[in-house]
C-alpha cells in the first residue's frame, strides 16, 4: 500500500535507502549469526524454565551459564550441556541448575550423549515454553478483540517510583485518567547490570528494576483497570542494556506488551560494546517477534545530544537501518514502533513547520509502523507554563500526522518525575487537542515546492547520502566514527564485551531454531 | 475565605515598595498574590475544598480561593488556588554568595590561558554514579555545545575529557590522577531521594583520601544545584540551570589563575 505523498516524497529514493539499510544490516547479520553471548545462554536458561537465586542471591541462570564459561565450553552453547544432563539425570532444567548452584552437579562431567538424542530431549521443552508464549500473545489478541481498539493515537505514560507496588496505585491512577500505555521506567543503572534482579523490588533510583515478578504485579494491576475501563492497557519495559534478550524473555512470559529494544541505543547511550548490544538485539527481537510484542526504537535520543533540524536524516538513516535489523528478527512492520521526537528548538523560526515535515515524512515512509512519538525534553526549562505550551505544539504534530504510541510530555520535565497531577493535565492536554483536531490532518495538503516538501525531500536525500556512507564504511566503523549523536564508540571498547564468544560447530540454541522456523525466517516478510 | 472569580479586597495596604518587607506581587505593590496548585488524597466535594481553603490559611494565604479543583482518580483532587500571603521578607539582610565573575567569551578564555599559563588546561567531566543522563555534562563540554554556546572540546586551550556518564566516583578520580586534570567537573541530573548528594559528597571524601582534593579545581552542576549547596558539600563553585561552557571556563580559568599566584 502505497499512500499518496502529501509531501510529493520521491518513493525511489525511498526504496533506494531500504536497499542499502538492507545491505548494511545483512552484513552486520553474517557477524551476528557466528556469535552468540552469555546474555543470550542466559535466556536459553530462562526459557528452558529456570528461575530463581542462590543463597548469595546470584540468578540460577547465571550461575549455571558461568559454570559452564568457567570451563570454557560456552561456545558449544549452554543447551547443550542442559540437554544432556537431563537425559543422564532424568531431571527438570530448574532441578539440574539446582544442583549445579549446591555444587551437586558438574554439567561438564556427563560423557556427551549423540547430538540428535540431546536435540530431541531439548526440543520437546522448548515447544512446550514456546507454547506458553503463544497463548500470551493469544490472550492479548483476544482481549484487544473484545474490548475493541483504540484508532486514535495510544496515550502512553510513565511510572517512576521506585517501588512497584506504589507503581502499581500510579499505573492504576494513570490508565483510569485515560492512559492506553504503562511504561515502568527503569532503575538509573538497569542497564549496566550482567543480571537480572529477581522478585519484587521496592528501592530503586529514578525508576523500578525491571524484574519477572515486577512484571507480573504490574500485568495483573493493568488487567484489573483493563477490565474496569474496557480498554487493554499495554504495559511497556525496556529490552536494553547486558540483558536485552533475557528481559524479552521474562517480558514474553508474563505479556509485556512493549518493549524499548533498538539496535544501536546501548552501543551509543549506555557505553555498552557494539558486538555484545548487535548479537543480543538479534535474539531479543526474535522473542519479541515470536510473542507478539511491539519494540520501540530509540531514535529519540540522538536528538537529546544532537540537533532536532541539522540531524534530522541520522534519525532516519537509523529507522531504516532499525527496521532491517527487526526483519531479519521476524518483526512485522506492525510490530516497529520506530522511534523519534517533537525537540525543536523553540527559539528555531519555522521550528514546528520543520517538525511537521519530518513528522509526516516518518508516517510516510514507515505507513504500517507504530510510530513512537516522544515529547519534548532538550529544551524544557522549568516553565511549567511554556512546557505545556510546547507540549501542545507536539500534541498537534501527533493528530496531525497520525503517530501512534505518543509519550506525553509533561510541563514539569526537568523538575521532577511527574506528579499525579502533573499526569491528568497532561491527558487534559492530549485529549482536548486529538479531540479539537481530530481530522485536520485529513483537509490538510502541504503546498507544491513549499517549505515542508522541500525539507521533506532534503533530509529524505540527507538520509540516502548517509546510508550510502555507512554502506562504505560499514556500521561497526560508523559508530567509532561517532556519525550517530555524534558519539563514538570502539569495536573494542564499552562493557560486556568479555560475554562474546563464537559459536562452536557443535552449538544449539533450540529457541532460535524453532522460533526462526515459525517466523518463517529467511524469506521477504 | 475565597469570594469568586471577581472578588477585590480592600486594597487598604501601603502600596510602596519596602525592601525590608517584600511580598509576592500580582497586579499592586504589596498585594501578595500568589498561586499555588496541589493535590490532596481525598474525595472531591465541598469537604475537600474547606480543606484546601484550610491549608491555604495555615500556609499564611489570606483570601484564599480555589479557582479549580477536579477529582484526579478516586480518593483524589487537585486544587489550583490563589490568594494573598501574609508573610513578608527583609531582602536587605539577605547575603548569598553567588559565583559572580566578569563573563568571558571563546576567543577571550583561550587568550587568558594562553597568556597566563604555558600550557593547556585538562578537564575531566562525567555524570557520575548512577546516574545515566549525559545531556548536562554534554552541553557542558561537547564540542556542538548548548543553545549556541561552545562546548569545553571547542576551546582551542583546553584539553576536554567526556566521560560520559554512569562513571564510578573510583574510576573517576583514578583518571583524574592519571590525566593530572586541572578541573573536575561532576554533572548530576537525575535526584531521587537524594541521591546526587551522597554520591557528590563521596567525591569529595575518595580525593580527600587521595590527597588531591587541593590540586583540582571541583565544580558541579546539574538542574538542582546550586552554587550555595555545592560549596556545603566541598565543592569549589556549583552551577545550575542556565549556565553554559564560558560560565564554567571562566570561573575556572580565572580560580587557576588566583591560585597560582598566591
Amino acid at each position: 500500500m502505497k499512500p499518496r505523498s502529501k509531501l510529493n516524497l520521491d518513493y525511489n529514493l525511498v526504496e533506494k535507502a531500504r536497499e542499502i539499510a538492507k545491505k548494511i544490516a545483512n552484513d552486520t547479520q553474517k557477524f551476528i549469526d557466528k556469535h552468540s553471548t552469555v546474555s543470550i545462554e542466559r535466556t536459553i536458561c530462562r526459557l528452558l524454565g529456570i528461575d530463581g537465586i542462590d543463597e548469595f542471591g546470584v540468578p540460577l541462570p547465571n550461575v549455571v551459564v558461568d559454570h559452564i564459561h568457567k570451563s570454557d565450553l560456552l561456545n558449544n552453547g549452554i543447551a547443550l550441556y542442559l540437554g544432556n544432563a537431563i537425559l543422564h539425570t532424568n531431571n527438570s532444567p530448574q532441578n539440574i541448575a539446582e544442583k549445579v548452584s549446591q555444587g551437586q552437579l558438574n554439567l561438564t562431567e556427563f560423557p556427551l550423549k549423540e547430538i540428535s538424542e540431546i536435540k530431541e530431549v531439548l526440543f520437546s521443552i522448548t515447544q512446550k515454553n514456546l507454547d506458553i508464549i503463544e497463548r500470551n500473545k493469544q490472550q492479548r489478541e483476544d482481549m484487544i478483540n473484545e474490548y475493541g481498539e483504540k484508532t486514535e493515537p495510544l496515550i502512553y505514560l510513565i511510572v517512576a517510583t521506585g517501588n512497584i507496588f506504589e507503581d502499581m496505585v500510579q499505573a492504576q491512577a494513570a490508565a483510569r485518567q485515560g492512559a492506553d500505555v504503562i511504561a515502568v521506567i527503569r532503575s538509573t543503572g538497569q542497564s549496566l547490570l550482567d543480571y537480572v534482579p529477581y522478585g519484587s523490588t521496592t528501592e530503586g533510583f529514578g525508576g523500578t528494576y525491571a524484574t519477572q515478578e515486577n512484571f507480573r504485579l504490574m500485568r495483573s494491576a493493568l488487567d484489573e483497570v483493563s477490565e474496569e475501563e474496557g480498554r487493554y492497557i499495554r504495559l511497556t519495559n525496556y529490552c536494553s542494556g547486558l540483558c536485552m534478550p533475557e528481559i524479552a524473555a521474562m517480558g514474553a512470559f508474563e505479556r509485556v506488551d512493549m518493549m524499548l529494544n533498538d539496535a544501536l541505543y546501548g552501543i551509543l547511550f549506555r557505553d555498552i560494546n557494539m558486538q555484545r548490544t548487535m548479537i543480543d538485539q538479534y535474539f531479543s527481537r526474535m522473542i519479541n517477534a515470536y510473542a507478539g510484542v511491539i519494540i520501540n526504537t530509540g531514535e529519540d535520543n540522538y536528538l537529546t545530544t544532537d540537533d532536532a533540524y541539522e540531524a534530522a536524516h541520522t534519525v532516519f538513516a537509523s529507522q531504516f537501518i532499525n527496521e532491517q535489523f527487526a526483519k531479519l528478527a521476524g518483526l512485522k512492520q506492525e510490530q516497529m514502533g520506530l522511534g523519534h521526537a517533537f525537540e525543536m528548538d523553540p527559539d528555531l523560526e519555522n521550528g514546528f513547520v520543520f517538525e511537521l515535515a519530518q513528522a509526516q515524512m516518518a508516517r510516510e515512509i514507515f505507513p504500517s509502523a507504530p510510530l513512537k512519538y516522544m515529547p519534548p525534553t532538550k529544551y524544557m526549562t522549568g516553565n511549567i507554563f511554556k512546557g505545556h505550551v510546547q507540549d501542545a505544539l507536539f500534541n498537534m504534530i501527533t493528530i496531525l500526522t497520525n503517530q501512534r504510541i505518543h509519550l506525553l510530555g509533561m510541563l514539569t520535565e526537568a523538575i521532577h518525575t511527574p506528579f499525579m497531577s502533573d499526569r491528568a493535565l497532561s491527558i487534559e492536554n492530549a485529549r482536548y487537542i486529538f479531540k479539537n483536531m481530530k481530522n485536520l490532518g485529513d483537509e490538510l495538503e502541504f503546498k507544491k515546492d513549499g517549505m515542508i516538501q522541500k525539507r521533506a525531500g532534503e533530509v529524505l536525500n540527507n538520509a540516502v547520502n548517509l546510508l550510502m556512507n555507512i554502506e562504505k564504511e560499514g556500521l561497526f566503523k560508523t559508530i567509532e566514527k561517532g556519525i550517530f549523536a555524534q558519539i563514538k564508540r570502539p569495536i573494542d571498547g564499552g562493557k560486556g564485551l568479555d560475554g562474546v564468544f563464537l559459536k562452536s560447530k557443535d552449538y544449539i540454541n533450540p529457541f532460535l531454531e524453532l522460533m526462526s522456523r515459525e517466523l518463517q525466517l529467511g524469506g521477504n516478510i | 475565605m475565597g469570594g469568586g472569580l471577581y472578588f477585590t479586597e480592600k486594597k487598604d495596604f501601603d502600596k510602596n515598595l519596602d525592601l525590608t518587607k517584600i511580598k509576592p506581587y500580582g497586579d499592586t505593590m504589596n498585594d501578595g498574590k500568589i498561586q499555588v496548585s496541589f493535590t490532596l488524597p481525598v474525595n472531591d466535594g465541598e469537604k475537600a475544598i474547606y480543606a484546601a481553603l484550610e491549608l491555604a490559611n495555615k500556609m499564611g494565604i489570606e483570601y484564599p480561593s480555589v479557582a479549580y479543583h477536579t477529582p484526579l482518580d478516586k480518593g483524589f483532587t487537585y486544587f489550583v488556588m490563589y490568594g494573598s500571603l501574609r508573610h513578608s521578607i527583609d531582602f536587605t539582610r539577605i547575603k548569598i554568595e553567588s559565583v559572580e565573575v566578569e563573563l568571558m567569551t571563546l576567543e577571550e578564555i583561550d587568550s587568558y590561558i594562553k597568556t597566563n599559563f604555558d600550557r593547556k588546561v585538562i578537564v575531566l567531566g562525567a555524570t557520575t554514579g548512577t546516574d545515566a543522563h549525559t545531556v548536562g555534562i554534554d552541553a557542558i563540554m561537547n564540542r556542538k555545545g548548548f543553545a549556541g554556546h561552545y562546548g569545553l572540546e571547542r576551546f582551542e586551550m583546553i584539553e576536554a575529557y567526556n566521560l560520559g556518564s554512569q562513571v564510578s566516583n573510583e574510576a573517576f578520580v583514578k583518571k583524574a590522577i592519571e590525566l593530572k586534570a586541572d578541573v573536575l567537573l561532576v554533572s548530576q541530573t537525575v535526584t531521587q531521594k537524594d541521591i546526587h548528594v551522597k554520591n557528590l559528597t563521596n567525591l569529595v571524601d575518595l580525593l580527600e583520601a587521595e590527597e588531591i582534593r587541593d590540586k583540582v579545581i571541583l565544580i558541579c552542576g546539574g538542574p538542582r544545584i546550586s552554587n550555595e549547596l555545592a560549596k556545603e558539600l566541598g565543592y569549589d563553585a556549583g552551577f545550575g540551570p542556565n549556565t553554559f561552557s564560558e560560565h564554567v571556563a571562566t570561573f575556572f580559568v580565572k580560580e587557576l589563575y588566583d591560585r597560582k599566584s598566591k
